[in-house]
């Protein structure tokens, strides 16, 4: 059995942030107060930890706005890599894995988990370096299928409904003024013609009123 | 095996020609109908808790498994091909309504010209024009003899839109450049979001004829002549992907469905993976499929329709070896002849001041322009033959696809400059696309492939299938329009499509593959007569766009569907009369 690890979230990464809409008018996001204690599902600590620390250096938290670590995008990719997806079950998994032309695709016969669990060692201790050094380090891995996903998913957890992990308290949404699954833009969709419409986002839960059963929880 | 009742009709796929072809069976016989679906039974309660990008969108929740099964691909004969491992260019349906319930709904019809464009083509540019490799053909059906089903189709999916030629009357705000049309669209064109009004205006200015995408998602409640009623299109933006939550989006599971459920001579079994096609002496018997159980099965059957997509189509043809496989080294055979999918490509990416709102949208909301298509405009300064739309459609853009998309001037893909960028433009950004003419080539086919397998161990289908220069040169020739259009639009900044290269199957094009069981006028060129039904084994028809001989630059359904009405006619009106040909 795999030993319990936990990522522990300071609440002052969560705490009121001051974000600027698309139409420039600054506001407070709320989010939520005190610390934070997840169960990982995937990662150890460390890797969580590295994890989290280059995510935050591809959407950096900054004066344009909150980025990877408020929106918890670590646990997003977590229990991703946990579910079926890390076990590639949207994936052709049959032998034999021959190199292809680009044009072809990823053919190679790693998963999503042991491309992280490769990606990360040359990583080990990457959180408890200083900023620049970070981005040099990434800088050098930019171009491998490692790095390719790491950026997809962190934009995917930036992004992603909150029942995934990510997008904590729809901190992403709020960021770009997305305002979730909504039912209808029927009376604005020929209204807002070059001007903003920025409802309050709602989640799905929200929307359809239970709880929707995420994919990362299927078998 | 265990050996079922024999029925008299078994249809393969439960998609839009699968269940078309059963509802008129069912309404119009007293046949007993078998639909065997190798996907799950859906319907439109399931789809409100369905507007999850994640899912959905990315991991494609809807669509066939592809862990399961797969196609190869290679670009030339000498190459070896490899398995598509994960979805990339086309994204295949699966279940009750097939594709037909998370596709966008732009609803074409095809040009007159389309219809006979190897003899359009040589009367009017000569038969050296054309690339030497072609496979073109004309179609055994006329634009004329398929109006009256197109207006049937468009009337059955209550598409929305404004006619451009009323009975040979050209009309304004229409597109002027489409076939004589004998009716009206049953429903108005869709509101007009930003961006598409921002292109329609545009494009008048510069003295294009702009007009409404032609709607499946319908604009306005609608009672089809069928008695089914839907809502009207609320713009939520799941839609291309997606089922619609309020049934407004025309899908099988709401238009056709309602007139099969309870039906006592009507079985629909989802689940059923058909692996063969089971025919002696020019007579199909039934067919072979493992249930939902993993149990073997036949299904005896006077009648076989297959109605399971394109590729399928033609794979289930190969592994029943029904009919001479192609080969396009002697360019005998007919099986797998006629590869086509379609140009398609993003061919501006513009970027504005004003913010877009472009999350609210359906997936035929937009606007187009014919004056680019077929041969609407003088090709002496194109160095290419045929042509297409270009147009803009705000299906709902969502963040995770979407998101990170940046003037060219911004060099990083990652960290604090990107971002910035990216924040800055993620509802700035739009993109006029391109959907273009794909002509045949003697050398895109499919067969089957010598190494890889399914999950059942059969071999997968195997496409060998690249651009040419014709359509290399059309996608750049359109990209500069594009940015006209775009310029006039009011960008700041504009990227360019960067060229189509080799066919590439891990950019999203669209699921609009045809051929490989063509429709032609006689049986050494063509799979099926035009009537769907195949040459040497007259019980069995083969529905969807596998007829098309090539691809005619707008989206396939409807163009699909009316045939199989057209089928449908056929089958009720004289086959059951006289079993037999039908030619
Ligand atoms: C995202 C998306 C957007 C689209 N947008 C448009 C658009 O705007 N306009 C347009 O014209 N078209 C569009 N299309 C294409 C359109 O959906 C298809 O052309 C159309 O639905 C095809 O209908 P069909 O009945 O021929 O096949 P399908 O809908 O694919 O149905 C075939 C069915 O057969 C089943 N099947 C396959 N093999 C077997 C087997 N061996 N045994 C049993 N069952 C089997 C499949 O599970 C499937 O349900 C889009 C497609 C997608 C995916
Ligand atoms: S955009 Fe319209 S048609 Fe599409 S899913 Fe939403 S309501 Fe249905």
């Amino acid at each position: 059995m795999r030993r319990r690890h936990f990522l522990t979230l300071s609440a002052s990464t969560v705490g009121g942030l001051l974000v600027y809409s698309l139409d420039r008018t600054p506001s407070r996001v709320h989010a939520q107060e005190g610390t934070l204690r997840v169960p990982l599902k995937f990662f150890t600590e460390e890797q969580a930890l590295d994890v989290a620390a280059a995510a935050a250096r591809i959407f950096p938290s900054d004066e344009s706005g909150p980025g990877a670590t408020e929106a918890g995008v670590v646990i997003y990719i977590d229990r991703q890599l946990a579910g079926p997806y890390g076990k590639d079950r949207y994936r052709y998994t049959q032998p034999p894995f021959e190199k292809g032309l680009p044009e072809q695709g990823y053919q190679d016969a790693a998963n999503p988990r042991d491309i992280y669990r490769e990606g990360l060692k040359p990583l080990a201790g990457f959180h408890r370096r200083e900023a620049a050094e970070q981005d040099k380090i990434l800088t050098g891995i930019e171009s491998t299928v490692f790095f390719t996903l790491l950026r997809t998913h962190t934009i995917e957890g930036m992004f992603c409904d909150p029942m995934h992990g990510g997008n904590r308290d729809m901190i992403g949404w709020q960021l770009i003024g997305f305002p979730g699954p909504r039912m209808s833009y029927l009376e604005e969709v020929d209204q807002y013609h070059g001007r903003a419409f920025r409802p309050k986002p709602v989640s799905l839960a929200e929307v359809v009123g239970h709880r929707v059963r995420p994919s990362e929880e299927e078998e | 095996m265990k050996r079922l009742a024999p029925v008299d009709a078994v249809i393969v796929g439960g998609g839009w020609n699968g269940l078309l072809m059963a509802s008129e069976l069912t309404r119009r016989t007293g046949l007993s109908v078998v639909v065997l679906e190798r996907g799950e039974a859906r319907k439109t309660q399931d789809y409100a808790a369905g507007m999850d990008e994640l899912d959905y969108g990315i991991r494609l929740r809807m669509m066939q498994a592809i862990r399961d099964e797969t196609v190869t691909l290679r670009h030339q004969t000498r190459e070896r091909a490899l398995p598509i491992r994960q979805y990339g260019s086309f994204l295949p349906g699966s279940g009750v309504g097939g594709a037909g319930e998370h596709w966008s709904g732009i609803s074409y019809r095809y040009q007159p010209r389309d219809f006979r464009l190897l003899s359009h083509l040589c009367e009017k540019y000569g038969a050296r024009s054309l690339p030497p490799d072609h496979a073109l053909a004309d179609w055994p059906v006329t634009y004329d003899e398929l109006e009256p089903y197109y207006d049937r189709t468009e009337k059955m999916m209550g598409v929305s839109g404004k006619a451009g030629n009323l009975r040979g009357k050209r009309i304004e705000g229409g597109n002027i450049f489409e076939g004589p049309r004998s009716a009206e669209y049953p429903t108005p064109p869709m509101k007009s979001p930003y961006l598409a009004a921002l292109f329609g205006e545009a494009a008048r200015k510069l003295g294009y004829h702009p007009y409404p995408l032609p709607a499946a998602t319908t604009s306005v409640d609608y009672t089809n002549p069928d008695g089914v009623s839907r809502a009207g299109c609320s713009f939520c933006g799941y839609c291309e992907r997606f089922g619609c939550m309020i049934g407004a989006k025309s899908q099988p599971t709401n238009t056709l469905m309602p007139l099969l459920r309870g039906k006592k001579k009507f079985e629909l079994r989802a689940g059923a993976w058909v692996r063969r096609i089971i025919a002696k002496d020019g007579q199909a018997q039934g067919v072979n499929y493992v249930d939902s159980k993993g149990e073997e099965v036949f299904q005896p059957a006077t009648m076989v329709f297959l109605a399971s997509w394109t590729l399928n189509n033609t794979r289930l043809l190969l592994l029943s070896q029904i009919g001479e496989p192609y080969d396009p080294a002697s360019g005998k055979g007919v099986v797998g002849r006629g590869l086509t999918h379609q140009v398609s490509t993003a061919a501006a990416t513009a970027f504005f001041d004003k913010p877009l709102n472009r999350f609210m949208g359906a997936g035929s909301a937009g606007t187009a322009i014919g004056d680019f298509d077929g041969d609407a405009f003088d090709h002496a300064e194109a160095n290419f033959l045929g042509g297409g739309t270009l147009y803009t459609v705000c299906y709902g853009f969502r963040p995770m696809a979407n998101f990170g998309v940046v003037p060219a001037s911004v060099r990083s893909r990652w960290g604090r400059e990107w971002k910035k960028s990216a924040l800055e433009f993620y509802d700035r950004t739009g993109r006029i696309s391109f959907y273009g003419e794909h002509l045949a080539y003697r050398q895109n086919y499919m067969d089957l492939d010598p190494t890889y397998k399914d999950h059942l161990g059969d071999p997968l289908l195997r496409l060998t299938l690249d651009w040419q220069d014709n359509e290399r040169r059309m996608a750049s020739f359109m990209s500069g329009k594009a940015v006209e259009i775009a310029r006039a639009m009011g960008a700041q900044e504009i990227t360019r499509f960067p060229g189509l290269g080799r066919y590439d199957t891990t950019r999203y094009q669209s699921t609009h593959l045809q051929g490989g069981a063509i429709m032609g006028a006689n049986e050494t060129e063509s799979v099926v007569n035009w009537y769907l039904q195949h040459w040497r084994v007259p019980n069995l028809f083969v529905l969807g766009a596998s007829a098309f001989p090539q691809n005619p630059s707008g989206n396939p359904t409807l163009t699909a569907v009316a045939l199989t009405y057209r089928t449908a006619d056929a089958v009720i009106d004289r086959y059951l009369k006289h079993p037999g040909t039908l030619v």
